[in-house]
């Protein structure tokens, strides 16, 4: 087995008063693509912004490349895509501006140098965007806009890419888009971590999956099989007429 | 231009020059975070300053600049751990200094409210050469601050999770922020008056993001209105005599109001094109997974 990546054992948090994770165990190796999977409210995303420092953790321990994570600084070495706000900035920027701020990772406090204009403007073509990097995020699509964050992530050229619901909310076009890019970075030698509601057209590329629920894990291994045929790769599509489409498309396994 | 022999005019156009180029340049980064009422709070705390100068004898701009300071570290400290309370702490802070500042100039020996209404509202004449030396100074910091660290302070007024990601120091960005708007603060208080230099940081941005469709375009016609407003609103205080800060204030708001109505048929243009997109993207939503639409309970 290749070095852990991200190696998060008994990690509890609180937001609030309420305890959010319970006592999660988080393993990721270089290379693997790791799905974490679970209901809303079962602590999935406040997993994945406690690795990334976001969220303190309360108990447990938290190691990012072999470093634990209060000595951990190297975070060039990561790509964090957050989960998707609809509300839009008070200040218009273009698509070339908002993806430039992840190259802040790299370059930091300096001027930007031809590298890091060339590193955006890889992460643009990326994502298929290249061609509207002088639009108005806020002329964009939801899934656009989703593409411009996970831009954003690629443009500090990180070994590591966090991902909150990089699906949510995200047109078919995007998904197809969304999925190529991925399937490029881990051919390239990416670990990936995304939270994701349902599997949906990123299965293909998922090594393990962690479900969890109410703060714990409870499920650690491959993609676990969907109850129904919706969950199934190859049925993406919605089938108006069908019998059994007669109640919401459910995973079966998430509710 | 015989406005310009007199050194008075020359001193207070080269401050409202300064002011017009500065208080947009911090201000953008305010609106940006839904922060607009900042400055406000700001020049609250000033006024204590401002009494603190008279009652020592020292130079109000710097006494301002020091008090001001200490009260945007305070704010943006706030604004970190103060939470759901956080909002009466702020209004706290801002009648401290309002009551401060009028307690203070009456306790001094050479200060009254009269001296206050001068900081209070702007005052063209009253800026001396002292003043002039402290407010390039004073602009100098500003400028360096906000356009040279300008994607800095983006990132983190744009996204600051992401920004804390990305390891910059954003605690230390943040403060650097409140500092250089309690300096921009006291950089205009003498033209444009305590009580109105929070618009000349907001109302040139909010009519620049109106046109724009990018931050670095919108940060240079801000500064751009900031200039021309400040300039044409000292020169027309001068031929009228009205007070500067009112003048000011209110040219850039007719500004607002022109920017507004001209790119009004062009942001509708804008959406209507967004709807023609949106309805030739209904058909195909319909297969995405899980997405469902009124035709979906409709058996064929």
């Amino acid at each position: 087995m290749k070095e852990p990546v991200i190696s998060l054992s008994g990690g509890t948090a609180s937001l609030g008063s309420r305890p959010v994770l319970r006592g999660v165990d988080l393993t990721v190796h270089r290379g693997e693509v790791v799905a974490l999977l679970g209901a809303n409210g079962s602590g999935k995303s406040t997993a994945v912004r406690a690795v990334v420092g976001q969220v303190p953790l309360t108990g447990g321990t938290l190691e990012l490349f072999g470093t634990p994570h209060r000595r951990f600084r190297q975070w060039a070495r990561i790509g964090y895509v957050p989960q998707r706000t609809t509300a839009a900035s008070g200040v218009p920027a273009t698509v070339r501006e908002v993806v430039s701020a992840g190259r802040l990772a790299r370059n930091r406090l300096a001027p930007p140098r031809r590298a890091d204009r060339e590193a955006v403007r890889r992460a643009l073509e990326l994502v298929g965007l290249a061609d509207r990097a002088q639009d108005s995020v806020n002329a964009l699509s939801g899934g656009q806009h989703q593409r411009v964050l996970i831009a954003r992530a690629l443009a500090g050229e990180p070994e590591l890419l966090i991902m909150d619901e990089p699906m949510a909310g995200v047109d078919l076009d995007s998904q197809r888009i969304l999925a190529d890019t991925l399937r490029g970075q881990v051919a390239q030698g990416a670990t990936v971590l995304l939270v994701l509601h349902e599997l949906g057209p990123l299965e293909p590329l998922i090594d393990r999956a962690v479900v969890l629920r109410e703060g714990c894990v409870v499920h650690d291994g491959p993609p676990p099989e969907a109850v129904g045929q919706h969950a199934l790769p190859g049925h993406d599509h919605v089938h108006p007429h069908g019998p059994h489409d007669a109640e919401p498309i459910r995973t079966g396994l998430l509710t | 231009m015989e406005i310009l022999n007199y050194a008075f005019m020359q001193r207070a156009l080269i401050a409202a020059l300064l002011i017009g180029i500065t208080a947009p340049a911090v201000g953008i980064y305010l609106v940006q975070r839904r922060q607009a009422i900042m400055g406000d709070g700001i020049g609250h705390v000033a006024l204590t300053g401002v009494a603190l100068g008279f009652l020592t004898g020292a130079n109000p701009v710097w006494t301002a600049v020091l008090v001001s300071s200490l009260g945007a570290i305070v704010m943006e400290l706030i604004r970190w751990y103060g939470k759901t309370r956080g909002d009466l702490a702020l209004a706290m802070l801002f009648y401290g200094g309002m009551a401060g500042g009028v307690l203070l100039i009456n306790l001094s020996p050479t200060g009254s409210n009269a001296n206050l209404t001068t900081y209070l509202f702007g005052s063209i004449t009253t800026v001396s050469e002292q003043d002039v030396t402290a407010i390039s100074l004073l602009a100098g910091f500003v400028v360096l601050v906000t356009l040279g660290l300008r994607r800095q302070l983006f990132a983190v007024c744009q996204d600051e999770e992401f920004a804390r990601v990305t390891g910059l120091p954003v605690r230390l960005l943040n403060l650097l922020l409140a500092v250089t708007a309690a300096v921009t603060v006291t950089v205009a208080m003498r033209v444009v008056g305590l009580l109105l230099v929070s618009a000349l940081m907001v109302i040139p941005v909010a009519a620049a993001q109106q046109a724009t469709r990018g931050f670095a375009m919108t940060l240079a016609l801000a500064i751009g209105i900031g200039v021309t407003v400040t300039l044409s609103g000292t020169v027309f205080s001068y031929y009228q005599d009205v007070p500067p800060g009112a003048t000011i204030v209110l040219l850039a708001i007719g500004v607002f109001a022109v920017i507004t109505a001209l790119a009004a048929p062009l942001a509708r243009k804008r959406a209507r094109r967004g709807t023609e997109a949106e309805s030739s993207c209904t058909l195909e939503s319909n297969t995405v997974p899980g997405g469902r639409s009124a035709g979906d309970d409709v058996r064929v």
